[in-house]
């Protein structure tokens, strides 16, 4: 053995760095802010995140490795490739919006260490995409998922908030626990955790390790379905967002997601190749079933129930997780791989711009109707028809419609991976399932522009009409949220080349 | 005019509408302030419109009327390379008609509501929605790229539902969700098979596919695509026993919407089987045809008796969903032209196509306008026991009712003859190894359609148009046909007489059109 120091390349690493060195000084200047000044910490962490999606561009020739290991053969550690760069910048650019969202938020949260937990938790979603070893994709996906336990229960004195954290915990935990025991067969099959490695050695296991590592290799892809609220395992995601602080929620939605499909992405394409034709299926088959669920979930959501928007988005949310996984089935009978995972990155990026934004604008509701029920959004035109418009734009990306191009395109793109594939029992589902979306998402859009015949909530409008107006002011953070989000989304219905180029080239 | 101008004029006439869609939303600019606000943006509607209809009568102008076959106009950018996807407009012989069809009833639709807006919601939101749907429809019949004819044609879904569910009257919410929920899922069946054939064919352009005649496609390929993709298409035709959503969505929309669905958005169907499913998989539509032909002449029949019972006193009819019923029929028509793979009957399904457009939009408009004077287009309540006796009450009305009902019967001289009777010839005599016998039996059977069409419009004539002396003096007094209502009418009876005195000014420019189109067959 030659050396045990390595050299490491610290610009590669910058995008995991500066979160996670800014959650640290976010903590300790939060002792020393004065109570007035709290929302200070709120911009610094903002821009903070969006300065490390920033650093992603001198990387962007996207050749750097590091913590590698030569002498022994093992490849590297930490890869900043392509994928890496794209999946971080959505990473650190959700979590930069959440904290937009989280700025003017009006729940009883301690400033200081929210802000700590979301950092600490964007700096292990940065570094996931990045892991190309086993042992670095868990604790990096566990860095992105313990502070966001406490993210979720962070509401004081709030029984739901409690609830939601608990489920998320303990399934958090058996997923982990799953995932650590399929990783440890595999490692004894193949005697390896680098992901480049593993795939080598599932190639040629011995033939009485053989079960063994087909165990490993299923074991693990459930704890990745676990994380990912794949059906069968979504039940915990409704209460979890319902109950958890609105931006959460949002980060949850994106961030959380993108972090759990990355690593998914990495095990299956790169550790797992071997057994392309067994997980392939498979996840077509958890695709399928995903999307369904969610979408009749989200059918099934009556309007009148309290935080119904959120938990709307959150099913939703499953249901669009299902069109994510398509992709990845299609990857597992692809002749390249790599190549059709760049759909789902290009969708995934899609759905982090328009998500976010139909949070942004959830968010904006709330401050005036803190039920957060569906039927609030009647007439929300006439009240607000900026806010409006934008929530229609976003929920009709989402269900894939014009004037929503870009939801159109990444849909097509999903659909063609499915077709080139040859898995056309999948893109069938899925084309039902666009239509059982378009249905919630078009009651939704059609309540925000029906008129509302409230004149008894008019009257007491004169009474009140200094607080009214005060909470219909736009707080500064969300507003920004909303059109930055709005702006994107439009940019890229013009352009979808922009993010649909992934889709085009092999990432990885 | 030079290929360069006509392809700005192309170009503008796409994005106009869409520019003025977000215009109309925005305030309106000082000096444009109008009389009020809803007034103001009424006539930004009319200006875009008109604007667009004279441009789209400058390309049929430009256009080279000595070659039709060739795309003309075009304009070929690369927007989407990971898709494949190109900006790619131009018109041929096909085109041009429903491009010029699409401008006018849109301009009328617009001047229409000028003076008389529909209850229901904002102006302004009116007028952004029709011109939505005016720059949806316009794109998806001069768009020639299959992924850009789907995002055209998902782009009149939105504005078209809210038409239904905000203006409407009735069941409109339901009707409107219904209209909305089948075509989504057949043109997401749609963009499956189009997906399908771009894979395989390595290509989205509809110039190079339909040269290749799906020289690249293997039979079962094709077989699928067409299934795909006719099943998106039948949907909206709409083709017996995908029509369902028809009938509800007509008697639920307002006037102008029924117009443009029945005068526009139909033929979206049908154009795109004779633009894609004809050319680019002529092996799959071969096997098909015979199946389309058989549920084309259920239709025709089907939609023939429906309005039979719906004319038939006692029943309780609505005369918006009758028209509806017939359109059904019309639509049926056009089917089995298209299903006769051979030039005449595909040039007799494309007149029948822009016939039914004015045609049926004249009636809808005169339905409309009933239904405004009497409050209700139920038929037993306006033709009561001995009739409406229209001609009495209101003379110009009712003559212009009765010219329509006439016109869209098939009376040689107006335009519906031409179109069916070609639809029919074509079918007598089918494309090369089709079973001529199956298609004689559904020529005689479209032939006795045409009979139980003449038998509905007839009866409905009797009953709103005629009636006793009493019913014709009734007080107050029914108001004729007003100025504006002249002005919007008009123009489709005046097109009605002329494509029904020369009909070669529109089968000129489709049949050579047809023929390059049907090379593979």
């Amino acid at each position: 053995m030659a050396s045990l120091v390595q050299p490491v390349d610290w610009t590669a690493l910058t995008p995991v760095i500066v979160p996670a060195a800014l959650a640290v000084a976010v903590l300790v200047a939060d002792l020393f802010l004065p109570q007035g000044r709290k929302p200070l910490l709120g911009w610094v962490t903002a821009a903070g995140l969006a300065a490390a999606a920033l650093t992603v561009i001198p990387l962007r020739d996207g050749h750097r490795t590091t913590f590698c290991q030569p002498e022994t053969g093992g490849g590297c550690s930490y890869a900043a490739d392509h994928f890496t760069l794209v999946v971080q910048v959505l990473v650190l650019g959700g979590a930069a919006l959440t904290a937009l969202l989280s700025i003017n938020t009006r729940e009883k949260i301690p400033a200081g260490e929210y802000w700590f937990l979301l950092l600490s938790s964007a700096a292990g979603a940065a570094l996931l995409p990045a892991s190309r070893d086993l042992a670095t994709l868990i604790v990096a996906l566990e860095v992105t998922t313990l502070p966001a336990f406490a993210l979720v229960g962070l509401r004081r004195d709030d029984r739901l908030a409690g609830e939601a954290a608990l489920k998320f915990f303990l399934t958090s935990v058996t997923a982990t626990a799953v995932s650590l025991l399929g990783i440890s067969f595999v490692y004894a099959a193949t005697g390896t955790l680098q992901l480049t490695a593993v795939a080598e050695g599932l190639t040629h296991t011995p033939d009485q390790l053989h079960t063994l590592a087909r165990a490993g290799v299923a074991l693990t892809l459930v704890g990745f379905a676990f994380k990912l609220a794949v059906a069968p395992f979504q039940f915990w995601v409704p209460d979890t967002y319902a109950g958890a602080p609105l931006p959460v929620a949002a980060y949850l939605s994106v961030v959380g997601k993108a972090a759990g499909f990355s690593g998914l992405i990495l095990v299956t394409v790169v550790a797992f190749r071997p057994y392309a034709h067994v997980w392939g299926p498979a996840i077509g088959v958890l695709a399928a079933l995903t999307m369904t669920v969610g979408n009749v979930g989200a059918l099934r959501q009556r309007p009148d129930v309290p935080r119904g928007a959120v938990r709307l988005l959150a099913w939703s949310s499953i249901g669009q997780a299902g069109y994510l996984l398509v992709p990845m089935a299609a990857a597992g009978s692809a002749d390249d791989p790599a190549h059709e995972i760049g759909t789902t990155v290009a969708y995934a990026l899609m759905y982090a711009v328009v998500n976010l934004g139909a949070f942004a604008v959830v968010a904006l509701v709330e401050r005036t109707a803190p039920h957060s029920r569906l039927t609030d959004y009647r007439g929300l035109y006439a009240s607000r028809p900026a806010a409006a418009l934008a929530l229609a734009f976003f929920l009709l990306c989402l269900a894939g419609l014009p004037p929503g191009v870009i939801g159109l395109f990444a849909k097509v793109a999903v659909f063609s991976s499915a077709v080139g594939a040859q898995h056309g029992w999948l893109a069938v589902i899925m084309a039902v399932n666009v239509v059982i979306a378009l249905v919630y998402y078009l009651r939704w859009t059609a309540l925000l522009f029906t008129a509302a015949p409230e004149p008894a909530v008019a009257a007491d409008a004169d009474t009140g009409a200094g607080a009214g107006a005060a909470a219909v002011r736009t707080p500064a953070g969300l507003g920004l949220a909303v059109a930055v989000t709005a702006v994107a989304g439009v940019a890229l219905s013009g352009a979808p080349q922009l993010i649909l180029r992934y889709a085009q080239g092999a990432l990885l | 005019m030079n290929d360069t101008a006509l392809q700005y004029v192309l170009a503008a006439i796409v994005v106009l509408p869409l520019l003025g869609a977000v215009g109309a939303l925005l305030p309106p600019p000082p000096g444009l302030r109008g009389r009020g606000p809803d007034q103001a943006v009424l006539r930004h509607g009319v200006t875009v419109t008109g604007a667009v209809l004279v441009l789209s009568v400058v390309l049929a102008a430009g256009f080279d009327h000595d070659h039709p076959a060739t795309m003309q106009a075009s304009t070929d950018l690369n927007w989407i390379p990971a898709l494949r996807i190109h900006l790619h407009l131009g018109i041929d012989g096909i085109s041009l008609p429903l491009l010029v069809l699409t401008a006018l009833l849109t301009f009328l639709c617009a001047l229409y509501s000028y003076f008389h807006l529909p209850a229901g919601g904002s102006a302004k939101s009116f007028v952004a929605l029709l011109l939505l749907l005016e720059g949806g429809t316009l794109a998806t019949f001069s768009v020639l790229d299959l992924m850009l004819f789907f995002l055209a044609f998902e782009t009149v879904l939105i504005p078209m539902y809210f038409l239904i569910a905000r203006w409407g009257g009735g069941d409109r919410e339901r009707s409107a969700l219904r209209f909305i929920v089948y075509t989504l899922l057949g043109s997401v069946i749609m963009l499956l098979g189009l997906l399908l054939i771009g894979v395989k064919a390595g290509t989205f352009d509809m110039v190079t596919l339909a040269t290749d005649n799906g020289s690249h496609l293997s039979h079962s390929t094709q077989l699928i695509a067409v299934l795909a993709i006719g099943l998106g298409l039948a949907v909206k035709a709409p083709m017996w026993p995908l029509h369902s959503w028809l009938p509800d969505a007509h008697t639920a929309a307002p006037t102008v919407g029924s117009v443009l669905l029945a005068g526009v958005l139909l033929k979206m169907g049908t154009y795109g089987l004779v633009r894609i499913v004809l050319p680019d998989t002529p092996g799959g539509i071969q096997t098909f045809a015979p199946y389309l032909a058989a549920f084309a002449v259920v239709g025709i029949i089907y939609g023939s008796l429906a309005c039979l019972a719906l004319a038939r006193r006692g029943n309780g009819g609505d005369l918006k969903r009758l028209i509806a019923y017939s359109s059904v029929g019309h639509m049926g028509f056009v089917l089995l032209g298209i299903a006769s793979l051979n030039p005449t009957g595909v040039n007799g399904a494309l007149f029948a196509n822009i016939a039914h457009g004015l045609i049926t939009g004249l009636l809808f408009f005169l339905v409309g306008a009933i239904k405004d004077r009497y409050g209700s287009s139920d038929l037993d309540q306006l033709a009561g026991r001995g009739g409406a006796a229209l001609y009495g009450r209101a003379p110009r009305l009712g003559g212009l009712l009765a010219f329509a009902a006439v016109a869209s019967l098939g009376l040689p001289g107006l335009a519906g003859f031409w179109g069916e009777m070609l639809a029919m010839f074509g079918a007598f005599k089918p494309g090369a190894d089709l079973s001529r016998p199956a298609y004689l039996t559904f020529t005689a059977l479209a032939a006795f359609g045409t009979l139980l069409t003449a038998g509905y419009l007839l009866t409905v004539v009797r009953r709103v148009c005629m009636g006793d002396r009493e019913t014709s003096e009734l007080q107050p007094a029914l108001a004729d046909v007003k100025a504006y209502e002249f002005a919007a009418w008009t123009p489709l009876a005046a097109l009605t007489v002329l494509a029904g005195l020369w009909p070669a000014a529109l089968l000129g420019l489709t049949e050579p059109a047809v023929r390059s189109l049907l090379g593979g067959h």
